[in-house]
């Protein structure tokens, strides 16, 4: 049975970060908002960030002549150039208006205090004297991938400290949550989108919403590695994958997964970029610093993909210490001290304590690189519209905006969820006007039966097929051991084939569970198949992609191939069509010319045209692939060679 | 690893609440669940087996699954707790769980905290009252380190319930702020940012729904998850009241 239909100028699915600044912009123009969360927002996966939000204000002596070229400078190298580089330069821009503006909205910053102070650097315990002029102002914490003290934070708890101030600006503009709520398929006419169905997850009834725009921000897919992922239980990348149902959305670079160097075993749970950014020392079986050498200029603060890939490489040495669980490592910040640990570190002391039984002053803790981040999602132009079909906007982990490119730096994901939300919010609210939605009505009560069919079809199923948690199980563990750190053709063609078995089991999949109302076995088994979707084409496009770039690592493609691969996967698939349809577009135009990244392998095969060449046509190819026209043209915020001045 | 892993070879007993709303057929009763330990076994762990091999229809909420969202709040042998980082050799064989009350149950372990904290948010005007707009382009205004410490301690509440769940005057009193309310208004009573006046102030927790509603059984510091410092937070309220209410009189 369907509910009645509501309608709303904007549309926000998804009630984290990016979702909440994107209606905060919306609402401040004077449009009606309704924001639809799986979850009531603060208990949005944007909570768990926990070390940083980069921004280049150069408040402390460490970060010092800091500036936005510098952060666009890191942000284009740690992407392995897979960034497009207009989209790092406005985001390096913006990131500190981002930054100040969450102050106003009340995020306790920790403060630089002017004065002597004490750090960890690069092993050694160093005493800098803060200058009293900058007492009070925003301070920064060191992480990997940067020339600078950059991350803004608010002890390790920043994710929670700027949701809870964000969504107070939500309340307090009286914008409408509808919590427990999913958004389960796009209203759309192949050219326009027209807002979403949505499930209630207290009742289970579908509605249909009409809105003049329909902002899709729901985080990433991090859940189709299962439970080898530092991700929420909600990050199952229902956004990406509705997007993806039309048919005629893309989406961009599915295969670039990050994995974090630090997740907790046996659980998964994130420990914070900040251990090491503050001192931390990652050690192997014997206790020994490996890092030192084998990254002598950053050592454990090179990028999350370097990191990662060198603990995976112990341990596949046998330097790891073996368990139950599997191999892993050690992170050691015992040196930091009781009081650094319980006050700067203090969400690390109580997952430690909480979940393991250790206490980070006096032990070792046990970690091992886990699945974190999804470079991959809705492809959007800079103004973050979805390709290929207006109205539709993407914005945060959702989205491939695409400022990371192979590689996002730690504390990025934090700064584009608030500078993306401005500026799709801005994006939004000029174009919620002028649609007449009364036409439409045929369309919403179409899209809401086909999707209350998905639910009648499996509750009318019987017999003894599989259950979706056994199929879920099969999908992570593929994930993890084929599409993984390290990666192989041989490997990926196996990945390929199990996941293609499994997506046809799920039509033979059976629900133990009829009970009335939400029923959680069949709310799991509606995503199901859209999770193995993204879990196939993440697979294929890695497959496709033969060279390593960021955290895309093949082993039998080990260099880097701008000759060749200088370029963004887009992947589009309808419901109905038997197979993925992928092309490739440029990255966008190049400012910083490829070279090397100042960490991991100097090696690569260069680019074999002209940069000017390379630039010359990126507007005609992109907009070839359903790019929408931006506002102001392409390339309109590159300050062209303002790059020369920072090398 | 020094471990907190399990006793070995334990099987537990899982007694838990169960009733579907939406289900006519449904009634509220307990239902029992048998499970072998395994090392680091969570709440969080044992319901998801449970739910996944013996009973798909139970309820309950998780998401972070790192006690960071405060999604997973229950009673678990009486105790407001949450799941996700309640291990079960921490506790006896046998482990009965119910939902939290006070809140709106949505079916078996699962409650509505969302809509009971937004109208908190609400009441309270939980968030910075500045007659200033924000200037993009003008440095950040200073602030202390020390009272940017303060402010975050109070500012970790994950509203996860636990403490209202535990509150004799919040099961008696609808209308109580509860702790984590109480928490709320010091957290932003003590912000600098914030103009609103003690005169303000008095209005919202000079009352029985506010600070003097407050029974003092003090159960939420002792089981708040977050350890948050609410015997001082219940002290720095009462002061303020007092002092607004001397300097009106005066």
């Amino acid at each position: 049975m369907s509910g009645s239909l509501l309608s709303t100028d904007v549309l926000v699915i998804g009630g984290g970060l990016a979702g909440e600044r994107c209606a905060i912009e919306a609402a401040a123009a004077g449009h009606n908002v309704l924001i639809l969360s799986l979850v009531p927002p603060r208990r949005s996966h944007s909570c768990a960030a926990q070390g940083g939000m980069q921004a280049s204000l150069g408040n402390c002596v460490k970060a010092d002549g800091d500036n936005p070229t510098l952060h666009f400078l890191d942000t284009v190298r740690g992407s392995d150039w897979g960034a497009d580089q207009e989209v790092a330069r406005i985001f390096a821009e913006e990131a500190q208006i981002a930054v100040r503006e969450l102050a106003h909205f009340g995020v306790p910053w920790t403060r630089v205090r002017g004065g002597k102070n004490s750090y960890f650097i690069k092993g050694e315990r160093v005493e800098i004297e803060e200058s009293i002029e900058n007492d009070g102002l925003i301070m920064h914490r060191d992480f990997g991938g940067t020339a600078k003290w950059r991350a803004c934070y608010a002890a390790a708890g920043t994710g929670h400290a700027v949701l809870y101030a964000v969504d107070s600006e939500v309340v307090r503009l009286g914008v409408e949550v509808r919590d427990r709520t999913e958004a389960v398929e796009l209203i759309h006419d192949g050219s326009r989108c027209w807002g979403a169905v949505a499930r209630c997850l207290r009742t289970g009834e579908h509605y249909p919403i009409l809105a003049k725009a329909t902002v899709i921000a729901t985080g990433g897919y991090g859940r189709i590695y299962g439970q080898f992922t530092t991700n929420a239980t909600i990050n199952e990348g229902m956004g990406a994958a509705i997007a993806l149902n039309t048919g005629v959305v893309p989406l961009g670079n599915m295969e670039a997964v990050q994995f974090h160097p630090t997740g907790l075993i046996p659980s998964g749970i994130l420990l914070t970029e900040g251990c090491r950014g503050d001192g931390g020392y990652l050690l192997n079986r014997d206790l020994h610093r490996f890092m030192v050498e084998l990254e002598p200029h950053k050592q454990e603060l090179a990028s999350r993909d370097v990191v990662s890939r060198h603990m995976a490489q112990q341990m596949r040495d046998g330097k790891g210490v073996e368990t139950p669980y599997g191999p892993h490592l050690w992170l050691d910040i015992r040196h930091l001290g009781e009081e650094h640990v319980t006050t700067k570190l203090r969400e690390v002391f109580d997952i430690t304590r909480d979940f393991v039984g250790l206490h980070p002053a006096h032990d070792l803790i046990p970690v091992r690189p886990t699945q974190h981040y999804s470079m991959g999602g809705v492809r959007v132009n800079k103004d973050g519209e979805a390709y290929n079909l207006a109205g539709l906007y993407a914005a945060g982990e959702a989205a491939c905006w695409d400022m990371h490119g192979f590689n996002r730096l730690g504390g990025n994901s934090l700064a584009e969820t608030i500078v993306a939300g401005r500026i799709v919010g801005r994006t939004v609210a000029a174009h919620a006007e002028g649609f007449s939605l009364d036409a439409k009505t045929g369309l919403a009560f179409g899209a809401t039966r086909h999707a209350e069919s998905r639910a009648e079809d499996w509750l009318g199923r019987s017999g003894d097929g599989p259950s979706v948690y056994e199929l879920r199980d099969a999908m992570a563990t593929t994930m993890m051991d084929k599409v993984g750190i390290f990666r192989t053709g041989e490997e990926l063609q196996e990945g390929v084939d199990e996941l293609r078995t499994l997506l046809g089991e799920c039509d033979r999949a059976v629900l133990r569970s009829k009970a009335p109302g939400m029923n959680p076995e069949l709310t799991f088994a509606l995503r199901l198949k859209n999770m193995m979707r993204l879990a196939l084409v993440t697979t294929e496009g890695a497959l496709a992609r033969t060279e390593s770039r960021g955290a895309h690592y093949r082993t039998d493609y080990p260099l880097r191939n701008d000759a060749e691969w200088l370029n963004r996967t887009l992947v589009r698939w309808s419901v109905d069509a038997p197979e993925p349809n992928y092309s490739y577009e440029p990255v966008g135009l190049i400012d910083l010319p490829p070279g090397h990244r100042g960490y991991g392998s100097d090696e690569r095969i260069e680019l074999t045209m002209s940069v000017e060449e390379y630039n010359a046509d990126v507007d005609e190819k992109q907009r070839e692939h359903g790019k929408l026209e931006t506002v102001d043209p392409i390339g309109t915020r590159i300050q062209w060679g303002a790059w020369e001045q920072a090398v | 690893m020094t471990a907190k892993t399990t006793q070995a070879g334990r099987r537990l007993r899982f007694e838990i609440f169960r009733y579907n709303p939406e289900d006519p057929e449904s009634t509220p009763h307990m239902q029992t669940f048998e499970l072998d330990e395994t090392p680091y076994m969570s709440i969080f762990i044992a319901l998801n087996e449970i739910r996944e091999k013996q009973d798909p229809s139970l309820q309950f909420d998780f998401a972070c699954r790192a006690a960071i969202c405060g999604s997973c709040g229950m009673m678990v042998n009486g105790r407001p707790s949450l799941g996700c980082r309640t291990l079960t050799s921490d506790l006896p064989d046998v482990i009965k769980l119910h939902p939290l009350p006070v809140f709106k149950l949505i079916g078996d372990l699962s409650v509505d905290t969302g809509t009971w904290f937004r109208e908190m948010v609400e009441k309270t005007e939980g968030w910075i009252h500045a007659q200033e707009a924000f200037d993009p382009d003008a440095q950040e205004t200073r602030m202390d380190d020390d009272t940017a410490a303060a402010i975050y301690e109070n500012d970790r509440c994950i509203e996860c319930g636990c403490c209202v769940a535990s509150c004799g005057a919040a099961n008696v009193n609808e209308d109580f702020l509860g702790p984590a309310g109480l928490n709320r208004v010091a957290r932003f009573a003590m912000d600098p940012r914030d103009e609103r006046s003690d005169a303000d102030w008095f209005e919202v927790v000079s009352n029985q729904d506010g600070v003097f509603g407050c029974i003092g059984l003090m159960a939420c510091h002792d089981i708040c998850p977050k350890e948050l410092p609410l015997l001082e937070v219940y002290g720095y309220l009462r002061r303020k009241a007092l002092s607004s209410a001397m300097s009106k009189r005066g």
